[in-house]
């Protein structure tokens, strides 16, 4: 476990590039979905009789 | 050639991608669930230790921002030429994400560099070449915002992203020119020259990032579709 953790002496470099990924790839998901949701929502509202 | 005039109409986009995009979606989250686990599973490479893990978040976030700009460019030709009604959507779409997977790709890099190189950042043609794609992508951005009236925003805009595709073979070329970056090693005449256990994971997150950005391109272009609808309908419920 420690030596998953320890990255053979790369953890410094290894474990940010997978930190950074992670928030940037969810980033991008969240802000999508959220952004439709939003102009999904907007345009029901408008084409409600 | 026919589908893709077929589908470069809303109505028929929003139809048809209601259909494809959660198979895009599952597609995409099983490539790069794979992919990651394999690549989190692959030895140590015999000179680079672990951090050729890095390879496997680094390349197709670099790989995945050069096509994401190419397609931004195509689409944009299209735009000015052709006045395609979806055309400026879909560029104008792609290039959020084109500037998120640029950023995965400078900074991922980076933090492949400092233990490899023993550098950060180096001003070499090829990681400058890249940073131009960055400030492209913001600058495309920018453009959009910056000028109100939609046409002339679609087309100024699209003018920027043609010219900026000049830099795209600059960065594909640069990796020759003076650099610390290492050589092509994946598509090459003579066949990829890294092993198969390093082979898989890339293959498979590169493609895991491909698909993840053509779902949520397809998302992107959807909301822009409503967006759009939105505004005709305030337009005309005004008149």
């Amino acid at each position: 476990m420690s030596a998953l953790l320890n990255m053979g002496g790369y953890a410094a470099f290894v474990w940010p590039a997978y930190g950074v990924t992670a928030i940037g790839l969810g980033a991008a998901i969240v802000f999508t979905l959220r952004a439709y949701a939003r102009a999904k929502a907007r345009l029901a509202a408008l084409e409600k009789p | 050639m026919a589908s893709m005039f077929a589908l470069a109409n809303p109505k028929r986009f929003m139809d048809a991608s209601t259909q494809f995009l959660p198979w895009l979606a599952g597609a995409a989250g099983l490539a790069l669930a794979a992919g990651l686990m394999l690549g989190f599973l692959a030895p140590p490479d015999y000179q680079q230790g672990t951090t050729v893990k890095i390879m496997f978040l680094h390349v197709p976030a670099a790989w995945t921002a050069m096509m994401a700009y190419g397609l931004m460019a195509v689409t944009s030709l299209f735009s000015l030429i052709w006045r395609h009604p979806l055309a400026d959507v879909a560029a104008k779409a792609a290039a959020p994400l084109g500037a998120i997977f640029t950023v995965l790709g400078l900074v991922t890099g980076s933090l492949w560099g400092r233990p490899m190189w023993g550098t950060y950042w180096v001003w070499d043609a090829r990681l400058t070449s890249f940073l131009l794609l960055l400030f492209l992508y913001l600058g495309y951005i920018a453009l959009w915002n910056a000028i109100e009236d939609e046409v002339r925003a679609a087309r100024a805009a699209s003018i920027l992203a043609l010219v900026g595709a000049v830099n795209l073979p600059i960065i594909e070329f640069s990796v020759n020119w003076h650099t610390l970056h290492q050589g092509e090693s994946i598509v090459r005449a003579d066949g990829p020259q890294i092993s198969s256990v390093f082979l898989w994971p890339l293959g498979l997150t590169a493609l895991g990032y491909t698909l993840l950005f053509f779902a949520l391109w397809t998302v992107r272009i959807r909301t822009e579709i409503l967006e759009r609808r939105t505004r005709s309908l305030m337009l005309s419920g005004q008149a």
